[in-house]
């Protein structure tokens, strides 16, 4: 590639973290012959992992980092520069090995956060029901990532029978140990499908009606098959654990708590659709799963759960962990797609969707970890039972007793999963998190359900329920947003970019109490910047960035008088 | 290429290919454009390979680089012939059809063993066996050369030794397959395609020929002289010999672009008389007797151009020409009428029209018709109404009227030979930003042209001769002597050194190059010079 490299060199701690993604570099000049082009320039996708090695081992990308991450990717310095600052924990200027990034997100701030000085605000760490929360990061030979607190309280159903998904977490089941998964039930549902064959297990699949439980609820049976289906090859998995939606931690649990499910799932999910590789991607604030996933994949690998002939099948599947670098947005699908690949997380235009053009290019299927926790039971106890006995997660945090992640039948009422929780007569729900809507005391009966859901113009969304008690400041929470969307959008396409500023200056104009014009005019604005953003977004994010800050305006009337 | 002056193919089809071998070409800096159809091509899943002495920035891009030593380009295509036939990768009904000398080729690279090409190249067998395979096994394959094979002093051959290649696979004369020297400016083509070649007079058509010679006589109602012309390296010896005492120079800086330089200028002193025409003041010009200040062709008259892929363009006049200068076609009939010849109008397409007259492969061009195709490629004619894509189909044809012949080639080392005294292989070539001797890029400031001249070398040889970056040395060729800082430069490796002669007013690189010349061509083997390397106290 037309390379104009950086002057600067990298430290050999820098090189050596660099070298330890993208292999030790072979001699450098003087040679006779050297290869190139297409095969190294598809090491792309190493961009990534190489920068993020450098940040762990000196605590910063520099510019000798990042000339020699671009040299040896074959990748334009400018280029490299430009996805390096597009992910949040990337830092391009010096700072100190151990950084505190400290969440002033929604939950938290119900839960009284403050930033301290010389710590780095951040959005949603996926820590709610342990709020206030952080995350440190700590840089050197041995770097760590911890969570803080380091403990939650208990999943609030621990001990309770009756729970799928949560079922071996309830139970105590030891995340670290593959004999221990397979004693409560680990592996059955993959036998179950090899059994099966792969028409067997789309027609499972299609037959549980399962909807995606990442917040798109798009039918995974009519998503496996499309891709199934496909000539091209290869066909690719990816399982979008970018859990970020603010208030969202589910992901989260199943992963810190059932790590080897999601791996068996992954499988299925591979071997009924043609993968033969796959791909996880984690947000990078939580180090945990990512611990707990690295050692279930390598575990299954060494018992034949993955690898070149899968429990003796002769079926070929592989996964690896790819880890994220700050960025909501990448938990769209597509741009997770370009991020994995090594490019900006910017979502691309669709069609074609990735069930034809994903990963590389290549036929994908793309699900959140929660919809693949289900598979594993549409397998086991097939289609239809799955159907009569299907259950969901829900976020509890903000004011409750409890908070914690739920697991509860499709259709419970609001209230009743509020009861459960503990929480008093809240002045306001957020469903489905900062995507979703806000609930008043009036709509708390509406039954969890798509339909129910839809019919009050809310939306289950990923599965947040953010109690806000009476003394809670909903303006805050809404000018919280605001900022939120305007940071996360990530200014591909006019109508995301500028509406987003736009309506966090409304929202400001309003809260300082100097509309522009009347406070119906500003109300007007509010609503037709929310039109334009949810018909002319290329993706989600701007289409849905207004939802929860018309509805605080519309069901509540904050900011309104 | 076969008697057409003239690359094969069209940009499209480079695009459409699925192999780009580029040879002797850096064409990412000197040929721009057409690396910009390469990308094309590469981006859609085509494979690049360059062979080139150095890693060049082309090479950067290419799947497969072949870092050869300067001037042993027969060896290597030789030992890829070889491996072609060896392999069972040649295209025998396309041989057997289209060509004839097969099995005289055969016989005389079969010596040429990966081995022994290793041997005399520096690549190792492997890698010319790839390079062998990827020709022979594409589908499509574009075969793309410029100075590095033309400027030795074997050129012709080192491009007889490329055209085998294409015959052996049939990678010529078919879309997507082809042969192609690059050609330099918006209208090197163009240059050639005019007559401006002593052999051959306008359409390329060959001066030996008596039927052209005299349609030509008719239409000029004078006779045509038979005689070949001279070559510019010829026009010096001419100079040299004293049989040449009077030079008029269009659009050429000599003095600065001519191996040898200390020789050029000197001879160009020594003229009785020197005319030059130039849209700038060349150093050749500070010499003349008269300067014709002349218009910018490309803004400032009428007329065509013509690129590398034959395509003539229309180009227009959109300023005048400023002070006194003006078109060269006016200067030329102005000339004329003075020396007492009308040569009609100055116009540029009523000269056009006079070409096509004459030239059968642009017969079909009219202005119209340039226009309203946007640009034709050449042979347009009755045959070709719309021109033509690529040249050379005939040779797919049921039956081949007239074969192309192969013609083998030996490996002949270049003549600046290295010893002890000058133990490192100086190769000069282009960068991006700079064009030839400066003339046209030097006055313009450019980020890149910070560093000015340097000589490049790699960082060992620095160590060795215990020089760093940005010292001055002095660079000793048998011919001359330079001062020129030194850069290091990892693209290089021990023992070869490359400079450009962008800025001859800081560094006279052309002091170092050596004259010698193709017979054919006329052109130097500018790529070629032993030096060595000699620290300066500051």
């Amino acid at each position: 590639v037309d390379l104009r490299l950086l002057s600067a060199e990298p430290t050999d701690a820098e090189r050596e973290a660099i070298d330890s993604v993208v292999g030790a570099p072979s001699a450098n000049g003087g040679g006779r012959v050297a290869r190139g082009g297409h095969a190294l320039r598809a090491q792309r996708h190493l961009l990534l992992p190489a920068l993020r090695a450098a940040q762990r081992r000196v605590g910063w990308v520099s510019e000798g980092a990042l000339g020699y991450a671009s040299r040896r990717l074959d990748v334009p310095p400018a280029d490299a520069y430009g996805v390096a600052s597009f992910y949040h924990l990337i830092a391009l200027e010096e700072r100190p090995a151990d950084v505190l990034h400290v969440c002033d997100d929604i939950a938290c701030r119900l839960a009284g956060a403050t930033v301290p000085e010389g710590a780095n605000p951040s959005p949603c760490l996926g820590l709610c029901e342990r709020a206030p929360a952080a995350l440190r990061t700590i840089a050197g030979e041995a770097p760590r990532e911890i969570q803080l607190p380091e403990v939650g309280p208990p999943l609030p159903q621990a001990g309770e029978p009756g729970l799928r998904l949560l079922r071996r977490i309830a139970a105590g089941a030891d995340p670290t140990s593959l004999d221990d998964y397979r004693a409560h039930g680990g592996y059955a549902a993959l036998r179950r499908a090899l059994e099966l064959g792969p028409a067997g297990v789309l027609r499972e699949v299609s037959e549980s009606k399962l909807l995606g439980r990442g917040g798109a609820a798009f039918p995974t049976g009519v998503k496996w098959e499309a891709v199934a289906r496909q000539p091209a090859r290869p066909h690719y998995l990816v399982c979008n654990a970018d859990e970020s939606e603010p208030g969202t931690f589910k992901d989260r649990v199943l992963m810190e708590g059932d790590p080897f499910a999601l791996v068996e799932a992954m499988t299925i999910a591979a071997y009924a659709t043609g993968c033969e590789h796959g791909y996880l991607y984690v947000r990078a604030e939580y180090p945990k799963a990512h611990e707990r996933l690295e050692h279930a994949l390598a575990a299954a690998r060494t018992r034949g759960y993955l690898g070149a002939d899968v429990m003796g099948s002769g079926f070929a599947f592989d996964a690896e962990l790819r880890i994220g670098a700050g960025a909501y947005v990448c938990g769209e699908e597509t741009a997770l797609f370009e991020s994995i690949e090594g490019n900006r997380g910017e979502p691309r235009n669709k069609p074609p969707f990735p069930v034809e053009v994903g990963l590389f290019g290549k036929p994908t299927v793309v699900n959140n970890v929660e919809t693949l926790a289900n598979v594993l039971d549409v397998v086991g106890s097939g289609g239809e039972a799955f159907r009569d006995a299907e259950t969901r997660l829900f976020c509890l945090s903000g004011h409750v007793e409890r908070p914690g992640l739920y697991e509860v039948p499709v259709g419970t009422r609001l209230s009743g999963l509020l009861e459960l929780a503990g929480a008093a007569p809240p002045k306001a729900v957020l469903l489905g998190g900062a995507a979703g809507t806000f609930l008043g005391p009036d709509d708390l009966d509406v039954e969890l359900d798509f339909e129910a859901t839809r019919a009050i113009g809310a939306t289950l969304g990923s599965g947040v329920v953010m109690v806000f008690g009476q003394s809670a400041d909903l303006a805050d929470a809404v000018l919280r947003i605001a900022a939120f969307f305007r940071e996360e959008s990530c200014g591909q396409c006019v109508p995301c970019r500028v509406g987003t500023v736009r309506v966090q200056e409304t929202l400001q104009r309003l809260a300082a109490g100097a509309p522009r014009g009347s406070v119906e005019d500003e109300l007007a604005l509010l609503d037709e910047l929310a039109q334009v953003m949810r018909d002319a977004s290329i993706c989600g994010l701007g289409q849905t960035a207004a939802n929860a800050v018309t509805s605080a305006i519309t069901r509540l009337g904050v900011l309104a008088s | 290429v076969f008697g057409a002056g003239g690359g094969t193919s069209s940009y499209e089809e480079v695009r459409d290919a699925d192999l780009v071998v580029l040879w002797g070409s850096n064409a990412r800096e000197t040929h721009p454009i057409f690396f910009h159809h390469v990308l094309k091509a590469v981006n859609r899943g085509a494979r690049l390979i360059v062979v080139d002495p150095r890693r060049s920035s082309s090479a950067q891009w290419a799947d497969l680089w072949v870092g050869l030593d300067v001037g042993t380009d027969i060896a290597l295509a030789n030992a890829v012939g070889r491996e072609l036939i060896h392999a069972g990768l040649v295209n025998t009904a396309f041989v057997e059809r289209a060509t004839t000398g097969f099995d005289a080729y055969r016989e005389q690279v079969e010596p040429y063993t990966l081995e022994r090409a290793g041997e005399i190249t520096g690549v190792p067998a492997e890698a010319i066996r790839e390079l062998a395979h990827a020709y022979g096994r594409a589908d499509r394959a574009q075969l793309c050369w410029t100075l590095g094979i033309t400027e030795h002093h074997n050129a012709v051959d080192n491009v007889f030794a490329l055209i085998n290649l294409a015959l052996l696979t049939g990678h010529v004369g078919r879309y997507g397959s082809g042969l192609n020297p690059l050609r330099g400016q918006n209208n090197v083509q163009g240059g050639g395609d005019m007559g401006a070649l002593p052999n051959r007079l306008p359409g390329f058509q060959p001066l030996s020929d008596a039927a052209v010679r005299s349609r030509f006589e008719a239409s000029w109602g004078r006779p045509v002289p038979p005689e070949e012309g001279l070559h510019l390296t010829g026009m010096f010896e001419a100079m040299e010999h004293g049989e040449l005492t009077a030079l008029y120079v269009i659009g050429e800086n000599p003095a600065q672009s001519e191996a040898d330089q200390t020789r050029a200028v000197r001879l160009l002193e020594g003229l009785d008389h020197l005319v030059v025409q130039d849209i700038v003041p060349t150093r050749t010009a500070e010499l003349a007797d008269v300067v014709l200040p002349a218009a910018a062709s490309w803004c400032e008259a009428e007329g065509t151009v013509t690129s590398s892929e034959r395509r003539v363009q229309r180009v227009r006049k959109a300023l005048d020409p400023p002070g006194d200068a003006r078109d060269d076609i006016e200067i030329v009939y102005e000339l004329g009428r003075r020396l007492g010849h009308e040569l009609g109008s100055p116009r540029g397409e009523d000269v056009w029209d006079e070409l096509r007259s004459l030239s059968p492969m642009h017969a079909g061009m009219s202005y119209p018709h340039l226009e309203e195709l946007g640009g034709i490629q050449w042979p347009c004619n009755e045959e070709f109404p719309d021109g033509s894509q690529f040249l050379h189909g005939r040779l797919w044809d049921e039956v081949v009227a007239d074969r192309a012949p192969f013609t083998p080639v030996e490996d002949d080392p270049p003549v600046d030979v290295l010893d002890d005294d000058f133990p490192i292989r100086l190769t000069t070539g282009r960068r991006l930003e700079s064009f030839n001797t400066g003339v046209q890029s030097g006055a313009f400031s450019s980020p890149l042209h910070r560093h000015g001249e340097a000589i490049q070398i790699f960082p060992d040889d620095g160590a060795r001769l215990g020089v760093n970056e940005g010292d001055r040395v002095r660079i000793v060729s048998r011919r001359g002597a330079v001062e020129a800082p030194v850069r290091y430069d990892e693209t290089l490796r021990p023992g070869l050194a490359f400079m450009s002669f962008h800025f001859p007013e800081l560094v006279e690189t052309n002091v170092l190059t050596i004259d010698a010349t193709d017979p054919q061509s006329g052109t130097a083997e500018f790529k070629a010079a032993a030096i060595r390397i000699e620290k300066v106290s500051a």
